[in-house]
């Protein structure tokens, strides 16, 4: 029997993204960004888009595989793969997905990409229009909890109660996304640098968070391209290989009406232990980390359960110098993230841990070999992957 | 006199039925939970079978409507149109040691810039929408 394991044996080759627009500002429809992240993914990879022959999304992305397949000529398609439920969080588990896809057999080039035209449907941040609420909707929305933010407050608040965090934990997670994004032309807050004096004097959204942690609303789309690692050498830039990814939540985390038994967690506990198994490596080992931002609280908690501080450490770890590329212990979203780069539903951090192993982000980290990404946190499933350069297979 | 005001989703119960003895005991004034008839273990939100042993014969059981607050939040910005002038409000997590520490949620009544205290003692206050369409009646909670 094989070791089963996703470790080394697939790679990301290519990487893709349209513009990024403030919500509703996006010139194109949704399905247009799509098909534009992946031509974009294509060419970076250097090859002819008619080898895709798989996709891979998340929180039930619109644009369906088999349009993109006949809008985009494919000769077959092999895999059409939906990470099912959890939002956000499943940015890394789409990846392992079509990991899982590539390594299997099922396909050879798939696709991962999530497309987002927030003017063209719904917003997150908005509650749904309508007169009844059923089911878990009913235990929140006639007490007015309807938003994201309002319904994984009481899990951060929690935490942060819990183990006497103060507020410049989460202000320093804002702060390193603003400012890794001030070097990052792409970024929708490029040019808009936040102090800490600003945030300090930002408006609640809801306590405990002020406007500047909660993520932004964006149009716009990412892709990457996995491919099987013994091919990974003959693309055009320097492959990134998965050395691991995990998926899923601990024990009852989706019970209803706000009674998972471990309520103060970001879902990542039993998660992360997964993560690092699979992967090898240790939290000392990573270099670089893109951690979703929902909301810094939801950060704050994955890094404590990721390993990269205790709990109780979090007031003394969480200061900008620490999470600042390229001299930081940490670096922490280095394109700008959820917060201030785009809210390209996560993806984006994905393609910015690409970048960093080939030595082309923006807020360069020195010479990183191991990148992690973790995706959106406090929601179940939540996903997590850790990408390598060839030294460390 | 509701603590939000009125324009919220109104809360129904669900077309299989799952939680229907919950809302019709709010409107008589009984805090119903459940409490699987096999095996004693007290489940919310309600489920169609017992967590822990597997059982279908979970039952519902009515509870004192009181409890300590486990978490709390204060949300400002209002993201229903119903809520453009509420102003900030209060929703607590309450959790129930005397029924197996299961928890519900609320609007902590009372002034909405108030503190609030993780660990304090509250108890449940049932805000009847009788002009709702459809009527029903939420469970809130107010300091002991
Ligand atoms: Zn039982």
């Amino acid at each position: 029997m094989t070791d089963r394991t996703l470790r080394g044996r697939v790679a990301i080759v290519g990487i893709g993204e349209t513009a990024y627009y403030k919500h509703g500002k996006s010139p194109d429809p949704e399905f247009v960004l799509a098909l534009k992240a992946i031509l974009a993914a294509a060419k970076d990879a250097g090859i002819d888009p008619r080898r895709i022959d798989g996709f891979a999304s998340y929180s039930n992305d619109r644009n369906d595989p088999s349009r993109l397949a006949a809008a985009l000529g494919l000769p077959e398609l092999r895999f059409s793969n939906m990470q099912w439920g959890g939002g956000g969080g499943g940015g890394a588990g789409a990846v392992a997905n079509a990991a899982a896809a590539v390594a299997g057999g099922l396909a050879d080039c798939v696709v991962v990409f999530r497309s987002l035209a927030q003017g063209q449907f719904q917003r997150f941040g908005a509650a749904p229009p309508g007169g009844v609420a059923t089911g878990e909707a009913a235990l929140n929305a006639p007490y007015g909890v309807m938003s994201p933010a309002q319904r994984y407050a009481m899990r951060a608040m929690r935490f942060l109660h819990e183990n006497k965090i103060g507020d410049g934990a989460q202000r320093a997670i804002a702060l390193a996304s603003y400012a890794h994004a001030q070097k990052n032309p792409r970024a929708v807050m490029n040019g808009k640098p936040l102090t800490a004096e600003a945030y300090d004097a930002s408006r609640w959204i809801v306590e405990p968070w002020r406007l500047f942690d909660c993520c932004m609303e964006n149009d716009g789309a990412a892709a990457l391209i996995i491919v099987p690692a013994e091919q990974a050498k003959d693309f055009a830039k320097k492959p990134a290989y998965l050395l691991g990814a995990a998926l899923g939540s601990e024990y009852r985390n989706g019970a209803r009406g706000h009674n998972a038994p471990l309520y103060a967690t970001s879902s990542f506990t039993t998660v992360a232990p997964h993560l690092y198994a699979m992967a090898g490596v240790k939290p000392k080992d990573v270099d670089v980390l893109q951690s979703y931002e929902n909301f810094t609280g939801g950060v704050l908690m994955s890094l404590v359960e990721h390993g990269f501080f205790k709990a109780e450490e979090a007031n003394d770890f969480l200061v900008p110098d620490n999470l600042m590329a390229p001299g930081g212990k940490l670096p922490l979203n280095t394109s700008g993230g959820n917060l201030a780069e785009c809210y390209m539903h996560g993806l984006e951090l994905q393609v910015e841990a690409v970048r960093q192993l080939r030595g082309e982000s923006t807020a360069q980290v020195k010479d990183p070999h191991v990148s992690m990404v973790i995706a959106g946190p406090m929601v179940t499933p939540v996903s997590s992957m850790i990408l390598g350069s060839v030294e460390t297979l | 006199m509701s603590y939000l005001k009125p324009g919220l989703p109104a809360p129904v119960a669900e077309n299989d039925g799952l939680d229907a003895p919950y809302w019709e005991g709010t409107r008589r004034g009984e805090l119903m939970v459940q409490r699987c008839k096999s095996c004693g273990t007290w489940q919310w939100g309600p489920e169609w079978i017992c967590h822990k042993c597997l059982s279908f014969d979970i039952g519902w059981v009515q509870v004192e409507g009181r409890g300590k607050i486990y978490s709390w939040e204060r949300p400002w910005h209002p993201v229903h149109p119903a809520l453009k002038d509420q102003g900030p409000y209060i929703v607590v997590l309450v959790e129930l040691p005397h029924a197996g520490n299961i928890r519900m949620l609320g609007n902590l009544l009372g002034d909405p810039k108030q503190q609030v205290r993780i660990g304090a003692e509250v108890e449940a206050v049932f805000e009847p929408h009788d002009d709702a369409k459809p009527p029903f009646t939420l469970v809130q909670w107010k300091y002991r």
